[in-house]
């Protein structure tokens, strides 16, 4: 990762220094290894703070919105699963894809650092990846953890691969994996109605009502959400243990239904770790079975599947009825 | 001092239950948050930093304030506060240092005058006993704030090893409860506390964050930071999310609002965040347009605003939940570090 890092800092330094971009979009160092935050570079020597590492799980797309408004050319660093975000946000018309210059990264899947902390490391001060080896060095000592349980719930079904590039900077091709990303949806399938319901009763009831998925979220595009309008008769700042309020994530989740990438960003913030995604992957999967195939943010044109009718389309008492093929 | 083996805290508990409700860490759906305790709960004092604080236990996350029936030209005002918490009196149990300073945070702006008789309430009812930490991380920084993570004050403060909870009652209310538990507590452990917590406090002089430098957050310098041009760049990746201030143990802010039902209306408070693009919106519309502005609210209130108006008492106290939970890794740290003075490099 390091060396890739280089070579991006690299190119940052190049686009800036000849102009060809008036601003780089990236993530800069924090207080520790395991923290670096989103961040843009206007100059050169903002650089110093410029970090790509195993925690650089933030999808960047997102800002595009607003950073690519601004005066000149914006390049941004994508990782495959934010090109989706990103190809999408294009498709929508929130970005304007001529102003964005954009370098396609390899990723080879991030760190959660909650889930290494949650195997008993604490104190970390230095984190090397070897292979499946995450090598971490502590204030009490060395360990060594399996990377596959320690990455980020986004990553760890990830099979995605760049869907928008200008250019890139891949040292490592990622092996393509035999994963099944709806494996945890059919396991809530498979329960009853009661105990999916208990299920999500359980996860939704330690909503903090925060809006970090929301905020988050690439496809939670709008200029202003109903639920922030007080105009709008249904503004919604208070959080509350009964089922109605937690709706909330079920309309997100129906709002951004075949729009939704499956970046996985929402799950990623949440604060009290709500599998948040999975609500989605329902939709993809329901999506993918009742419309045939189809992943949002592959391209920036084209029909999509909840937007264009066709006379095969299915009814909707059939969904209903659990009829439908 | 007294002990209680670890084995023998579900009895503690049942007994303390029998005459109070008791508000505890207990772990949900793989979260540790404060909730009512019940056989079968899943208790974790382990758990160094719960995900809410405690102080949703005195300023819950939302409440109805009262309701209002309208019967022609009369309007029936119903008071609220008679119905809810019927458990009271309550016992708060398992407080960080940290958690307990914020409380003490909170009376400054709910004791003060105009007093709060919902909060005041609350608070009178209840007993707090609190946890000296013994495994603290990175992100804390209490120190900074004075607070003493091996010595937290409250009715009672306890401290756990791997074998026992040790109890000190410190208040008429804390004796009263020891009365009641007396029988499952034994004498002893004064040895035994004394050296965890000198264990812990070299633990502490060693976190990254113990020796911030707060010296510039002074009223007299109240301008001067507000226009640094370092929030812009501090604030940039900031998604307007409420984590930090939901999480927070003394953000404070909340609105009220009224809710139409079919009984008539109630009027309701939540928890409100400066984050948010509606925080103080007026008819003529709002004050702070830009995340910058909302951002810079935050911590300007936390370190310069409210000191200016409690005797120089900051309202951060260093529990780092913040620092855990930023989804993009902002937080009050950083702002302490970029503005806070000479000696934070």
């Amino acid at each position: 990762m390091k060396e890739v890092e280089m070579k991006m800092l690299e190119r940052a330094k190049a686009l800036l220094e000849s102009g060809e971009v008036a601003r780089v979009v990236a993530w800069k160092k924090g207080d520790f290894c395991f923290d670096p935050s989103p961040a843009v570079f206007e100059s050169v020597e903002e650089l110093d703070t410029f970090v790509y590492d195993w925690f650089c799980g933030a999808n960047l797309s997102k800002y595009l919105i607003q950073i690519a408004k601004k005066e000149g050319k914006t390049a941004v660093f994508l990782k495959p699963c934010d090109t989706y975000s990103f190809n999408q946000l294009v498709k929508e018309h929130r970005i304007d894809r001529e102003k964005v210059y954009v370098i396609a990264v390899e990723c080879l899947a991030k760190l959660d650092v909650e889930k290494m902390k949650a195997k008993g490391v604490s104190m970390i001060e230095s984190v090397e990846v070897v292979d499946k080896d995450v090598h971490v060095k502590t204030a009490y000592g060395e360990e060594t953890l399996y990377k596959p349980d320690v990455v980020l719930t986004k990553c760890e079904t990830c099979n995605k691969t760049h869907q928008a590039k200008d250019e890139e900077i891949i040292l490592h091709e990622r092996p393509e994996r035999d994963v099944n990303r709806f494996a945890e949806v059919e396991k809530l399938e498979a329960m009853t109605e009661d105990e999916r319901f208990a299920f999500w009763r359980n996860q939704l009831s330690k909503c903090i009502r925060c809006n970090a998925c929301r905020n988050v979220c690439p496809a939670c595009s709008c200029v202003k959400c109903v639920f922030d309008n007080p105009a709008s008769g249904i503004s919604a700042k208070a959080n509350d243990d009964q089922f109605e309020e937690q709706l909330f994530h079920i309309i997100r989740a129906f709002h951004v239904a075949g729009r939704c990438t499956d970046c996985g960003e929402c799950s990623r913030v949440c604060p009290q770790n709500i599998p948040l995604h999975l609500l989605n992957r329902k939709f993809i999967k329901d999506i993918d079975g009742l419309y045939g195939e189809f992943q949002a943010g592959e391209t920036t044109e084209g029909k999509t599947p909840l937007t264009s009718f066709t006379e095969g389309d299915v009814e909707p008492k059939d969904v209903f009825n659990g009829e439908a093929k | 001092m007294y002990r209680i083996s670890k084995e023998k805290l579900n009895d503690l508990y049942a007994k303390i239950n029998e005459t109070s409700g008791l508000y505890i860490p207990v772990k949900r759906a793989g979260e540790v948050n404060y909730a009512v305790w019940g056989e079968g709960k899943e208790v974790s004092l382990e758990t160094l930093k719960t995900v809410k604080s405690p102080k949703s236990m005195f300023f819950p996350q939302t409440e109805n304030m009262m309701k209002f029936k309208t019967d022609g030209k009369n309007i029936e005002v119903i008071d609220v506060r008679e119905q809810f918490d019927e458990r009271r009196p309550f016992v708060l149990f398992g407080v960080k240092a940290c958690d307990y300073k914020a409380i003490e945070v909170l009376d400054k702006v709910f004791l003060g005058d105009p007093v709060d008789s919902y909060y005041k309430m609350r608070r009178e009812t209840t007993t707090i006993v609190t946890l000296a930490c013994s495994r603290p991380e990175e992100s804390c920084f209490c120190k900074v704030f004075d607070v003493d993570a091996t010595a937290p004050q409250g009715d009672v403060t306890t401290w756990l090893d791997a074998e026992y909870l040790y109890w000190q009652a410190n208040t008429e209310k804390g004796e009263a409860l020891t009365a009641l538990v007396q029988e499952l507590l034994e004498e002893g452990g004064e040895t035994e506390v004394a050296t965890q917590q000198a264990q812990t406090k070299a633990v502490i002089e060693r976190l990254p964050f113990s020796n911030l430098d707060l010296s510039r957050f002074t009223p007299e310098n109240l301008n001067a930071l507000f226009n640094e041009k370092e929030w812009e760049e501090m604030s940039e990746a900031c998604l307007g999310c409420g984590t930090c201030t939901f999480v927070c143990p003394t953000c404070q802010c909340f609105d009220i609002r009224d809710f139409k039902t079919n009984e008539g209306v109630i009027r309701y408070r939540c928890w409100d965040s400066c984050m948010y693009s509606d925080f103080t919106l007026m008819a003529h519309g709002n004050s702070r347009t830009t995340q910058m502005q909302r951002f810079r609210q935050r911590f300007m209130h936390k370190l310069v605003y409210y000191p200016s108006q409690y005797d120089g008492t900051y309202s951060c106290v260093g529990c780092g939940r913040c620092v855990n939970k930023c989804p993009q890794n902002l937080n009050i740290v950083k702002v302490i570090k970029t503005l806070g003075g000479k000696n934070n490099d």
